[in-house]
């Protein structure tokens, strides 16, 4: 018998991976990378939805064995309470080895988003508080959970991002990224982000925590929460002290889409509870991810002056 | 709409959830000079297949720049940074995501402009598909052929030229046949199999997704139809396994895998493999993932392998396929795509990264420089930046690899300034330099050969006569005539005088010698080394034969004592046979 064109072409047709699998295996193959080359690398975990997946993926790329470095989380102090019992008990559970990290001389003196304003409030506890980890661990490499779908300025980014030795990202002169091979070059102080979930998008993320059976935040799924409105966004309210004046809390269906600090991130309005529910929730939606995400949308190409600065 | 009864609408979401899931990934890249309005293209590509959320369209109409004209300035879905919002142009590689009921699409949208052709090369090294913009209004200038060569280069199998622009210029059937007609005719000078040609108008829409009323004429497909339905070429290269050790995992005593990304071929438990540069034969033991054991790896699979037989293997190796090896070699020519403004200088040692695998290498050789005007080959001495060359290279270390054409993954390498540390050129391999790569194509006989180590057996076979300790007391011009002598007739000899070895060390040089097979001729003072009983040690050092000739009664004169040594040593000599 012999094999006819079609054949040939069926069969090798059969042998491609679907588009999940394939950016599974670009991701694990960037995580071990990055692994291999760098002296520390560290893994910034954020508790949300993509953190989680390249976790998973951390998990998958070095199985049987541990995950070789350690995980950063950067607390602002106003992370949601459910998100840092998520990451406790998650974090033990399967053995990491987890640094928490917060820029405490700010904490102290009051820092939050109503008077310094988001970005100068994101600079203190976010980047500031990031950097500085970054320096205390002695990190040269940081893996982030970015993607370029998530916003323009992220759209430019290489998978391995080179920042200098203050942290800083210049757009300008970024390194030429070609095939899969990437420049791991550095020198002392200066650092490289790497991004394996670069080729991502929000649907392929969702996907993979279904197929893939990954524990999420509960914040993600749909139930009746205390909320307040305010200025458009859906505020939930833990406890009484968080109400402005004049403001009731009502009870109200509704989950998160992204997660980030309580001041800064809305809820949507929504019934899907489980998450191929939350994927199909996905297709009837006409706005983006960040959109409930304040500090994107404080002046044009602000994630820019961010990034520029040392945010992720 | 009606209600739907639970369990449908679990069934529906399910073969939603399927169907998402089993969609294919098309890469796609798009190059185009200054004002094709390949952002307009790609924004308009986004707004019309709804991967636009509407938010984002509100932000780009407030925006305060637009410079389209039209209501909505498409670029600015794309162009992310201010300078180039401010600027009205695109400065670097930005990476598009969008999906339809059919595929997956990522686009990596590059430059036009002159100094930025490293990003072209950026985005085509991983595309599956090009689309090339080409402005019916000025037809193809020399960035179209810089465009079109760069895309044959970097070895994309499809290449789309979008003739855009055609609102300008009332839709004409004459103007698009003969830019069709020239780009072919490119596309064949580039040997560009796959071509196709759609006639456009990104600001206005037309045959981007939807059909363009206004030109009847054509009776193609829009791009979008294209991009969904054009054949993939299946990721496995070819038989020939090429699997590079990323990162060896042990986790424990018991566990030994060897992480990495096949390359080529389709591995199996089983399969017989040769890791390179040790040139050591294993089988495949397993396909370890977390996902529980594989039957089988192929590209583009992250897996990790355990073998049968410990191995000599670590990171930067690689594990082939026995009958089909790469070629191995130092010395290589290479297509090379500069990028830095800093020139490339022969005989200057540059980092390079292939695959996994780091090297330093030197360029030796410009055979030419190829000029993007007319595509022709010449002379060059240096290459500045966007330069295209075809250049020989010497590495330290041998490098793996198959011709790039064969295997985009074992082709391809960068080039890294050792000083600044920047991503300086990209090359792709065409052939190897070296005579040494010859018997490396020889067949599995060789290699079974080549695993066997060298044995004492192997060394006297070559050596003619088995290893024999011969000592001579108080005569030392004795022992050098006979060293002589010794050698003369065809024996592997060495002269050793005890006296000028340090305390303790003459039994380790003793193994040494016998361990080569050598016939070792000791001379040494009685007065000094009395008491050491000559046999047991040459019983200890293994030696088959000792020769004590103290105990032969040798003539006194040093040419007859010669001689009769000689009639001593015949059954050292190993037979024929």
């Amino acid at each position: 018998m012999t094999l006819s064109d079609e054949d040939i072409v069926n069969q090798a047709a059969r042998r491609r991976l679907n588009q999940l699998k394939s950016l599974e295996a670009e991701s694990i193959y960037i995580l071990r990378e990055a692994a291999a080359e760098f002296t520390r690398p560290v893994m910034l975990y954020s508790i949300g939805k993509d953190s989680s997946v390249m976790l998973r993926l951390a998990q998958k790329a070095f199985f049987p064995g541990k995950i070789p470095f350690p995980l950063l989380h950067i607390d602002t102090g106003y992370k949601f309470p459910e998100m840092i019992a998520f990451r406790d008990s998650y974090t033990r559970e399967i053995g990491a080895n987890l640094i928490v990290h917060q820029n405490r001389e700010a904490l102290e003196q009051g820092a939050n988003p109503f008077v310094l304003g988001t970005q100068k409030c994101c600079g203190l506890l976010k980047t500031k508080a990031l950097l500085d980890a970054l320096a205390e661990g002695g990190f040269d490499a940081a893996f982030g959970g970015a993607r370029r779908d998530e916003e323009k300025s992220r759209a430019k980014e290489r998978i391995y991002s080179f920042r200098d030795s203050l942290g800083q990202w210049d757009p300008k002169n970024q390194r030429p990224e070609l095939w899969n091979i990437f420049n791991s070059r550095i020198n002392k102080g200066e650092s490289i982000r790497v991004f394996p979930l670069s080729n991502w998008t929000e649907l392929d993320v969702w996907l993979y925590i279904h197929t893939e059976q990954i524990p999420i935040v509960p914040l993600y799924f749909a139930r009746e929460r205390s909320v307040v409105l305010r200025s458009g966004s859906i505020v939930l309210i833990h406890s009484e002290d968080e109400l402005r004046r004049g403001e009731r809390p009502q009870l109200l269906q509704c989950r998160m889409r992204s997660l980030g600090c309580v001041p800064c991130t809305g809820a949507i309005r929504s019934q899907a509870d489980t998450v191929p529910q939350i994927i199909e929730e996905m297709f009837s939606f006409r706005r983006s991810e960040r959109e409930n995400r304040v500090i994107d949308h404080d002046e044009e190409g602000s994630m820019e002056l961010k990034k520029r600065e040392g945010y992720f | 709409m009606a209600p739907v009864a639970p369990s449908d609408r679990h069934d529906g979401l399910t073969s939603l959830l399927e169907h998402h899931l089993n969609k294919d990934l098309l890469r796609l890249t798009t190059a185009g000079s200054v004002d094709d309005g390949k952002s307009t293209l790609i924004g308009r590509l986004l707004h019309d297949s709804k991967a636009v959320y509407e938010d984002q369209l509100a932000s780009v109409r407030s925006s305060r720049f637009n410079r389209s004209g039209g209501p909505i300035d498409f670029a600015l879905l794309t162009d992310g940074l201010r300078a180039e919002r401010e600027q009205g142009i695109t400065i670097d590689v930005a990476y598009r995501y969008f999906e339809t009921p059919l595929r997956k699409f990522i686009i990596a949208d590059t430059p036009g402009h002159e100094q930025y052709t490293r990003n072209m090369a950026t985005g085509a090294s991983t595309a599956d598909l090009a689309v090339i913009l080409v402005d019916a209004t000025r037809g193809l200038l020399s960035q179209t052929r810089r465009h079109g060569y760069i895309a044959s280069l970097l070895g994309i199998p499809n290449v789309v030229a979008a003739i855009n622009k055609m609102d300008l210029l009332e839709y004409q059937e004459d103007v698009f046949l003969n830019l069709q007609g020239e780009f072919l005719a490119l596309a064949r000078q580039l040997g560009i199999e796959s071509v196709v040609c759609i006639p456009i108008s990104a600001l206005a829409g037309d045959n981007v997704v939807n059909r363009a009323d206004r030109m009847p004429w054509y009776e193609g497909s829009t791009l979008l139809e294209h991009l969904e339905t054009v054949p993939l070429r299946p990721d496995a290269n070819d038989d020939a396994v090429r699997f590079p050790v990323q990162y060896v995992l042990r986790p424990d005593a018991n566990f030994r895998g060897f992480a990495g990304q096949v390359a080529g071929g389709t591995i199996r438990p089983g399969s017989a493999v040769l890791a390179l540069p040790s040139r050591q034969q294993s089988r495949v033991r397993s396909i370890v993932t977390y996902d529980g054991a594989e039957p089988e790896a192929f590209c583009p699979m992250s897996v990790t392998l355990t073998l049968e037989d410990e191995i000599d293997l670590s990171r930067g190796d690689i594990l082939v396929s026995p009958e089909n090896p790469p070629r191995i070699s130092r010395n290589f020519e290479a297509m090379v795509v500069w990028f830095h403004s800093e020139p490339l200088v022969l005989g200057r040692s540059y980092l390079i990264k292939h695959n996994v695998r780091a090297a330093r290498a030197k360029a030796t050789n410009i055979r030419f420089r190829v000029n993007m005007q007319t595509l022709e080959q010449e002379p060059a001495r240096e290459l500045k930046m966007n330069d295209i060359a075809s250049v020989e290279f010497e590495a330290a270390n041998p490098l793996f690899f198959d011709p790039y054409t064969r295997n985009r993954a074992t082709g391809s390498l960068i080039l890294i300034d050792p000083l600044s540390n920047a991503t300086v050129g990209a090359a792709m391999i065409e052939t190897d330099l070296a005579a040494i790569a010859e018997p490396l194509t020889e067949t599995a006989i060789g290699w079974a050969h080549w695993q066997m180590p060298v044995t004492l057996e192997d060394r006297q076979e070559r050596h003619g006569h088995a290893s024999a300790l011969v000592l001579v007391q108080d005569r030392p011009r004795l022992s050098v005539y006979l060293e002589r002598a010794l050698f003369a007739q065809g024996f592997e000899v060495l002269h050793i005088s005890a006296a000028a070895i340090p305390a303790g060390h003459l039994r380790s040089i003793l193994k040494l010698s016998r361990s080569i097979g050598l016939i070792v001729v000791l001379s040494s003072e009685s007065v000094r080394q009395q008491g050491i009983e000559w046999e047991a040690v040459a019983a200890e050092e293994r030696f088959e034969f000792l020769f004590d000739l103290a105990k032969q009664d040798l003539p006194q004169d040093d040419g007859e004592a010669v001689a009769a040594v000689l009639s001593l040593v015949g059954p050292l000599r190993r037979s024929n046979e």
